[in-house]
This record gives structure tokens, C-alpha cells and sequence, in this order.
């Protein structure tokens, strides 16, 4: 039975711990809605650029010469995978969730007697991977000072990406990050960016003769690296919504678990002063009869 | 009936412009284009140059790279940077302009770098002045 001493300096630590948690609660809600924001004006230039590209796709009929970015290398060995996770923690299973989904997929891939090429950014990610495929890890990004990721970071890991591509490292390139679908539920999402991945049934209907100006296998050239940048930076959008919005529940979730114990704990510590003043009054009057 | 289409300009962060209009004209790769209701579907590049809205009012946009699409009359421009003009930051498209008049002096540059760089000062230094 710990002393009333003890009780009372834990009902204090517990409560101090709730109002940093409280406090993060609040600043993780106000950044989330201004991810939130970003994350859905990003959206449409993301699915614009997909389509535009999928228009492209189909004028192109012979696949020999279509560029390498979209139909591959007609391999399917070396993997690479790019992990988006955040930089910082507490934030749930924001973090976790990603690496537990690229690790299966680590697996799966590995299992096969495929190659593995990681390329990880954020630290969190990072920390997370290192144990198990630390080998694998070809490149790391961390963006820790930026206070928000603007389009060019993207630029910098598509950039790397398409480098590594033209030096034929790798057949197929795999996206791994968190989907911001609301503030509660964010889903792990693996995309694979190379080869493009062909969603037939967007946008089926709209079979149009564009006029292209240059020709199509200039335009293509051109664009498909940039989509990769647009995917990726599509994805730091929805990571850091999905964080923000991550650490905003499991920090309401802290608060309101240091409520409970605050509580537990009150009652404990009345209850122990009870009895002891309870137990001096039984002592008092016992000593009085005895008299 | 009316004679106007629809037009967006988007860039990976927002939404820039979203508005129905009767002409566009667009600095296209290869030479500016007018586009008007009804023209055939598109797709194309931008090279650095101004983006003209004509509607009751005009608006001037001044873009450094883009896609266009245009398909049942939506003209739809993807570009990293449109900034409209007037501009209020100024000092910015000054330094962009000494920053490209740099770069076309170097000698490691393509023929079409430097193609996309000319535009660029021209089109700089006449909306500068």
C-alpha cells in the first residue's frame, strides 16, 4: 500500500503529463487542419496529371517503343521501395502502420527471390526498418527542418528515383504511405509508380483523338517524370494529414486515459486518508476505554 | 448560345484559378495558341511566357513550365508556378530573371534549355519593366 505521500505525488505527475498531452492535442488539431487543406488542393493536380498521362497511354499502340518509365523494363527482379513515414513520434500508429505494411511486402518480395532496394524517408521510418532490412536501405531522406514540404523536396526524391531508373537499379518501384481518409482512419497505401500502373477503368468512356504538340513520345518523356515527383509529393501530403490527424486521436486518447487514472487514483488516495484518520479514531477511543 | 469553356489552372498546391472564360491564349512549345470553345481535343506543353484569360476583364498569368489539356471544352493547365501579374512580389521575378540571364551564359546547357531560357528572359524582362 503505497503512503499518501506517494499517491499524491503520482495524481501530480499523472497531471502534468495530461496537460502536455492536452497541449499537443491542440497544436497537432490546428496543423491538421491546415495539412488537411493542403492535402485536398493537392489532390486534383495529382488525378489530373494520371489522367492526362492514361489519355497518353492509349494513343501509344506499340509498346516496344513506349518509354521505359511506363512500361518498364520488361523485367520484374530488383524491387524498390520508397518509405514515407514522418519524422517525428507520438503520433500513434501513424508510423508503424507504414512499416508494418512495407514490411510484409519486404517479405513477400524477398520470399520470391526477388531483389530489394529500400529508400526511406523520414526518420521515424528509418529507425523502424533498420533493424531487419537495414542492409537493403540504398538511400535515406529526412526533411526534419522543413517546417512544411513544399514541392521541390518531392522533386529532390523523384529526381533520385528517375537516376536510379536510368541506371537500371531497379524494375519496379513501389510507393508506401499513409492515405489521410479522415481524421480517425488513415490507410496504408502501397502504390507502385513504375512502371505507371494501369487503371483501365478510370475514365473509360472519354476516348478522345488528342492533338499532341510535340509528339506524344516527347510529351511522354517529359511528363512521366514529373508525375513521379507529383505521386511522391501527392504522398507527403497525405502523410502529413494523416499524421497530424494521427497524433490528434492518440493524444486525445492519452488525455483521456490520464482522466481515468487521475481518477482511480483520487479515489485511492481518499480512501487511504480515510482509513488512517479512521484507524487514529479507533485508536484514540480504544486508548479511551482502556482507561 | 453561350461561347464560353471552362478553364482550370492547377498547381501540387492549390488550386489557382477556376473560372469560365471565351479565349485563352497560352505560350505553347512551340509557339503561342489561341484556344476557343469547341477546339479540338489537346494536349501540350508550355514553354516560360504568359498565360492571357480573356473574359469582360482580362487576366495575365505569367507560367515557367506547364501541361495542357484540353478536352470537352475544359482547358485544364497543370504548372508549378503561375503567378499572376501585376505581381505584388516583384523582387521575385527579378531574381528569377538575373538568375536565368546566369544560367544562359554557362556553357553546359542543351539547345533546348537554352530555348526555354530565352523565353523566359524575354518574357521577364517585358513584364519586369
Amino acid at each position: 500500500m503505497p503512503s499518501l505521500d506517494d499517491l499524491k505525488k503520482r495524481i501530480k505527475s499523472v497531471k502534468s503529463t495530461q496537460k502536455i498531452t492536452k497541449a499537443m492535442k491542440m497544436v497537432a488539431a490546428a496543423k491538421l487542419r491546415k495539412a488537411q487543406e493542403n492535402a485536398e488542393k493537392g489532390r486534383p493536380y495529382s488525378k489530373k496529371m494520371q489522367n492526362i498521362i492514361l489519355n497518353l497511354t492509349k494513343t501509344i499502340n506499340d509498346p516496344e517503343s513506349a518509354p521505359k518509365l511506363l512500361v518498364g523494363t520488361g523485367k520484374d527482379q530488383i524491387y524498390l521501395c520508397v518509405v514515407l513515414t514522418a519524422d517525428r513520434g507520438l503520433c500513434g500508429g501513424f508510423n508503424s502502420n507504414i512499416c508494418k505494411l512495407a514490411k510484409t511486402q519486404f517479405k513477400k518480395i524477398l520470399s520470391e527471390g526477388k531483389n530489394l532496394k529500400i529508400i526511406s524517408v523520414g526518420s521515424k521510418g528509418l529507425d523502424l526498418i533498420k533493424r531487419h532490412y537495414g542492409k537493403y536501405i540504398v538511400k535515406k531522406f529526412s526533411f526534419k527542418d522543413r517546417k512544411q514540404i513544399s514541392f521541390d523536396d518531392a522533386k529532390i526524391i523523384g529526381d533520385e528515383i528517375i537516376n536510379l531508373f536510368n541506371n537500371n537499379e531497379f524494375d519496379r518501384c513501389i510507393l508506401f504511405y499513409n492515405n489521410f481518409k479522415n481524421v480517425i482512419t488513415q490507410i496504408p497505401q502501397a502504390q507502385q509508380i513504375i512502371p505507371a500502373e494501369n487503371n483501365s477503368n478510370l475514365n473509360e468512356e472519354n476516348n478522345q483523338f488528342y492533338e499532341f504538340e510535340p509528339e506524344e513520345d516527347e510529351i511522354l518523356e517529359d511528363l512521366l517524370p514529373k508525375n513521379i515527383s507529383t505521386q511522391i509529393f501527392k504522398a507527403f501530403l497525405e502523410n502529413a494529414a494523416s499524421e497530424q490527424g494521427s497524433r490528434m486521436t492518440a493524444m486525445d486518447n492519452a488525455t483521456r486515459n490520464a482522466g481515468d487514472l487521475v481518477d482511480k487514483l483520487t479515489i485511492n488516495y481518499n480512501r487511504s486518508r480515510q482509513a488512517s484518520i479512521t484507524k487514529e479514531l479507533i485508536e484514540i477511543i480504544s486508548g479511551a476505554e482502556s482507561l | 448560345m453561350s461561347e464560353k469553356f471552362s478553364l482550370e489552372i492547377l498547381s501540387p498546391e492549390s488550386l489557382i484559378i477556376k473560372t469560365d472564360v471565351k479565349q485563352v491564349v497560352i505560350p505553347s512549345f512551340e509557339g503561342e495558341m489561341g484556344i476557343l470553345k469547341d477546339h479540338i481535343p489537346l494536349i501540350t506543353f508550355l514553354r516560360p511566357g504568359l498565360v492571357k484569360i480573356f473574359n469582360e476583364d482580362e487576366k495575365t498569368f505569367f507560367v515557367e513550365e506547364g501541361t495542357v489539356e484540353f478536352a470537352n471544352n475544359n482547358l485544364l493547365i497543370l504548372t508549378s508556378s503561375a503567378v499572376e501579374l501585376p505581381s505584388k512580389n516583384k523582387q521575385s521575378l527579378v531574381s528569377l530573371l538575373s538568375e536565368a540571364e546566369k544560367q544562359i551564359i554557362s556553357e553546359e546547357i542543351t539547345d533546348k534549355e537554352k530555348y526555354l531560357l530565352s523565353y523566359k528572359i524575354e518574357t521577364l524582362k517585358s513584364i519586369t519593366r
